[in-house]
């Protein structure tokens, strides 16, 4: 069965089902494997951090330093080990070129979910991110792989 | 007199709703007007609607996420910050160009330079002329910055307005409408995406509270 991952939402699957997120465009998609349990979750942030948020009180699936940490918590209650995590991420992309750069939230994204991997010890093993266009993800618990798929670049493999 | 501060769209009341309505209806009036002159055909522009929409509607609710269509966006400053974004699906663009640049076969992910800058100045005009009607209603200034264009699934093109307001909030005010040509429904939709603090600008000077 295909699980669909909404906007600021993460939902973690075992085989036979796939996680799918559709049209990512500045938003990262986050695929966190456990190899051995074939345990995956697919993670759909739209900001960076949740510290700058003014909010009383957050949606954490919405902000990286948030969505992560709370998807491998219910990734390892489901019995995944967590210093056997990987890492797969896409989008990030700038969709509109404009004359200043303080809108680029894309980039601002990836770097965000690359330091929390880093700090939570997951190596990232594959990539697609940054350019000017949508990415729509399929994770695959079964084998691990992310098809990456895009409107005008065709289809890509993590 | 006690007047309520708007911290989030969710705080607009009904009068605030139907003056937001009677915005985008004086806006688009000008824009279907400044499209028609350009092109040499009838538009008619639908009773625009105020809606406010989760991030996951907003996308849902106008389309579906995979669908390639093509956009202008236009950021506004000044007195009202937030954007315009004109969303332009294949029969729509097909029709225009074929307008402009007689019979051919429109592919959105093949357009040539020429195709981008009709399409882009048609958002360009259009929003301009909404805008100056707004701009001139309350007194305001608005600036309109250089339009950028896009070809690209609808969801992700979606994902620039949601991920700008959504640091605020959950969900996104969107004054929309649909445009038909020769009487001819054609799903494009303009969308005015306005900040919540540019709305308590535009209220104050309307008078309404």
């Amino acid at each position: 069965m295909n699980l669909n991952v909404g906007i600021s939402d993460w939902k973690v699957a075992k085989p036979p089902d796939v996680l799918v997120t559709y049209a990512l465009g500045s938003c990262v998609g986050i695929c966190l494997y456990d190899k051995r349990t074939k345990i995956g979750g697919l993670s759909h942030i739209m900001l960076p951090n949740s510290t700058t948020s003014g909010e009383p009180n957050i949606n954490r699936m919405k902000f990286a330093d948030t969505a992560i940490p709370d998807m491998i918590k219910k990734m390892v209650a489901m019995g995944a080990l967590q210093v056997g995590l990987t890492a797969k991420i896409a989008g990030g992309a700038l969709m509109f070129k404009t004359s200043s750069d303080r809108f680029n939230i894309g980039e601002r994204n990836v770097e965000s979910v690359k330091s929390v991997l880093q700090s939570l010890r997951i190596p990232l093993i594959g990539q697609d991110v940054g350019l000017n266009y949508g990415r729509t993800v399929f994770f695959y618990p079964e084998t691990g792989a992310a098809m990456v798929k895009s409107a005008t670049k065709g289809e890509r493999k993590l | 007199m006690v007047i309520k501060m708007l911290q989030k769209y969710e705080d607009l009341s009904d009068v605030h709703i139907d003056v937001l309505k009677e915005i985008g209806n004086i806006g688009s009036g000008n824009a279907s007007t400044a499209l028609s002159a350009m092109i040499g055909r009838e538009i008619v522009i639908s009773m625009p609607e105020v809606k406010f929409l989760g991030f996951q509607e907003a996308i849902e609710k106008n389309g579906s996420p995979e669908e390639t269509v093509a956009s202008v966006l236009v950021r506004l400053k000044n007195d009202v910050e937030g954007m315009i974004l004109l969303i332009v699906e294949h029969e729509f663009a097909t029709n225009v160009l074929n307008i402009f640049f007689g019979e051919k076969q429109i592919e959105l992910v093949e357009l040539n330079d020429d195709d981008i800058s009709a399409l882009t100045e048609i958002g360009n005009i259009m929003s301009h002329s909404y805008i100056n009607a707004i701009a001139t209603l309350a007194g305001l200034n608005i600036g309109v910055d250089t339009p950028s264009f896009a070809v690209d699934m609808f969801g992700a093109i979606m994902s620039v307005p949601i991920i700008e307001f959504g640091e605020v909030g959950e969900k996104l005010l969107c004054i929309d409408k649909i445009i038909e040509i020769d009487g001819v429904k054609m799903k494009s939709n303009m969308l005015l995406i306005p900040t919540v603090e540019s709305l308590e600008k535009l209220f104050g000077k309307l008078g309404v509270v």
